[in-house]
């Protein structure tokens, strides 16, 4: 028991380095800050009219504007949600049900997140036919391959703006060229883009990209975690998501989470002004950390696009061994990653991301993924990559594929 | 990830890893599309089992239980090495979190499939 007490306090004090802000980030403290006093002080329900629902409804637009100013939209197209999955699955059964009379066609990828897979599943079994697009090996979808699946019958395309895994951006400026093309002076195809993994760490302007619909969510740029956003381009209406009150102007239901909101237009408001030079910064870091460890570990491959990546994924193979072992002796160190491999999950499929991207099953299982944050510094990726050689050597070592 | 201590130790510390040199019984199992091979090797004397040894490409809990089987079958006789299941062995490893038992499985089946080559060998 003793020994327990202590190893559990030795695990407590290591160095701790946070290499999953593709996960979720920590909140910054100057988000913290703005929200703080909206939980008790403005505590209003922006729909009174009284002097304390106005307090708290200004502070909600406030945070749209800002919001809708990182992106390049008008606030009154930003509806805020709970998160991004709601966002997403807002736009695709939010289009489905307004659209179904004009056509039941999908278009996807097979690389989305799950919050695009799932809905797309199931509007499958409400009868709606769904084309997932394939990857090239890099993760790029082509935008041939798009218009080859176009159909009369398609009222939505649903495209990553950046890939959560292994960090390949998407052309997402050619694939809405070619929906515009096919479209025409027609209502549908709507082109939906999943941003959470971009708003706030590359620049976007929904109308430059050609997005009708974009998803975004406050945790994966600083913000809380509960809130975010969907972007509707002006002019399309989508059956609201959640039925209830008049929030959102009709198009969601329930009290705003006026807090969250706040810091999700806080972090905004900085990432505005902070990502170009974070941008730089975490390129260059990757750059490096990707450098060192191809250099000092052999049978390393990189997953993904070699260039047209996020600024802050690294996601590598390194054969013949299995990526939760590798995971779990980083988090022994203090390293947190995250990995590709079926055994970090509840399936035993690796990551539908690496097999779509024609990656062979065992690379797959072998994959972790370490992505990069406001914290991170050179020197953690230097302690991570000494306990990364270590770790590799150690486990080869007990690996019968040498 | 919810491992035992025990589990922990034998996969930081694993007992007997390595290729062994005329080995009289080897079991190759697992496969490598599902993130999970074990290869087990014994040495047998007198119908007993005097040695054992493992290489292993797998999780944490892969590498635990082969780990953990290559020191439960140590001086067995052949009968009592083939009554050790996997619950046998992540017993002995404090247990491992449910979705992990697929992987414990492995460990049986190495076992088996070495006594299994052994005889094959020498009948």
């Amino acid at each position: 028991m003793m020994l327990k007490v202590i190893i559990f306090k030795i695990y407590h004090m290591l160095k701790r380095v946070y290499l999953d802000y593709a996960a979720t980030s920590p909140t910054d403290e100057r988000v913290i800050k703005a929200m703080a006093p909206y939980w008790q002080r403005f505590f209003g329900n922006p729909s009174s009219l009284h002097y304390f629902g106005q307090e708290t409804r200004g502070a909600v637009e406030v945070a749209r504007e800002k919001v809708a100013r990182l992106i390049g939209a008008q606030p009154e197209e930003i509806v805020f949600t709970s998160g991004g999955t709601e966002a997403d699955n807002f736009a695709l059964k939010g289009v489905a049900c307004v659209a179904k009379s004009q056509g039941q066609h999908l278009i996807t990828t097979k690389i989305e997140h799950s919050a695009i897979l799932k809905p797309a599943e199931f509007l499958a079994k409400q009868g709606f036919t769904i084309t997932y697009l394939s990857p090239q090996k890099d993760g790029l979808i082509k935008p041939d391959d798009l218009r080859a699946a176009l159909t009369d019958k398609t009222i939505l395309v649903s495209i990553m703006h950046a890939n959560n895994e292994v960090g390949t951006i998407e052309p997402i400026k050619e694939l809405a060229e070619v929906i515009k093309k096919f479209r025409g002076a027609k209502k549908y195809p709507l082109f939906h883009v999943d941003a959470v993994q971009t708003v706030g760490h590359l620049p976007i302007d929904v109308n430059e990209l050609g997005a009708d619909l974009l998803s975004m969510s406050a945790h994966k740029l600083a913000g809380p975690k509960g809130v975010g956003a969907l972007y509707i381009r002006k002019g399309i209406t989508l059956e609201p998501f959640m039925h209830g009150g008049e929030q959102e102007r009709g198009r969601r239901g329930s009290t705003e989470n006026v807090p969250g909101i706040v810091g999700f237009g806080k972090a905004c408001e900085l990432a505005e002004k902070e990502m170009g030079a974070e941008e730089v910064r975490l390129s260059k870091l990757r750059d490096y950390f990707i450098k060192e460890v191809m250099s000092k570990i052999e049978r390393v491959t990189l997953n993904g696009h070699v260039t047209k990546r996020l600024p802050n994924n690294i996601n590598l193979s390194f054969e013949g061994i299995e990526g939760e072992s590798m995971m779990l002796s980083l988090d022994l160190a203090g390293i947190a990653c995250s990995t590709g491999s079926a055994c970090s999950s509840n399936t035993l499929e690796p990551s539908h991301v690496m097999l779509a991207l024609g990656v062979n099953p065992e690379m797959a299982h072998s994959s972790l993924r370490f992505t990069l944050g406001r914290e991170t510094t050179k020197q953690d990726l230097d302690y991570t990559v000494n306990q990364l050689v270590k770790i590799i050597k150690r486990l080869r070592d007990i690996s019968p594929y040498k | 990830m919810s491992y035992s201590q025990k589990v922990i130790d034998y996969f930081t510390h694993p007992r007997n890893v390595g290729k062994m040199d005329n080995p009289d019984g080897v079991g190759k199992v697992g496969n490598p599309v599902c993130g999970d091979v074990m290869e087990l090797y014994i040495k047998v004397e007198n119908g007993k089992i005097i040695d054992a040894k493992f290489q292993t490409f797998g999780c944490a809990a892969a590498i635990a239980t082969s780990s953990m089987v290559t020191e439960l079958v140590k001086g067995k006789t052949l009968d009592e090495a083939l009554r050790i299941s996997n619950e046998t062995v992540t017993e002995a490893l404090g247990g491992v979190p449910a979705i992990k038992r697929h992987c414990s499985v492995l460990a049986e089946e190495a076992l088996k499939a070495a006594i299994a080559d052994y005889k094959s060998k020498h009948s």
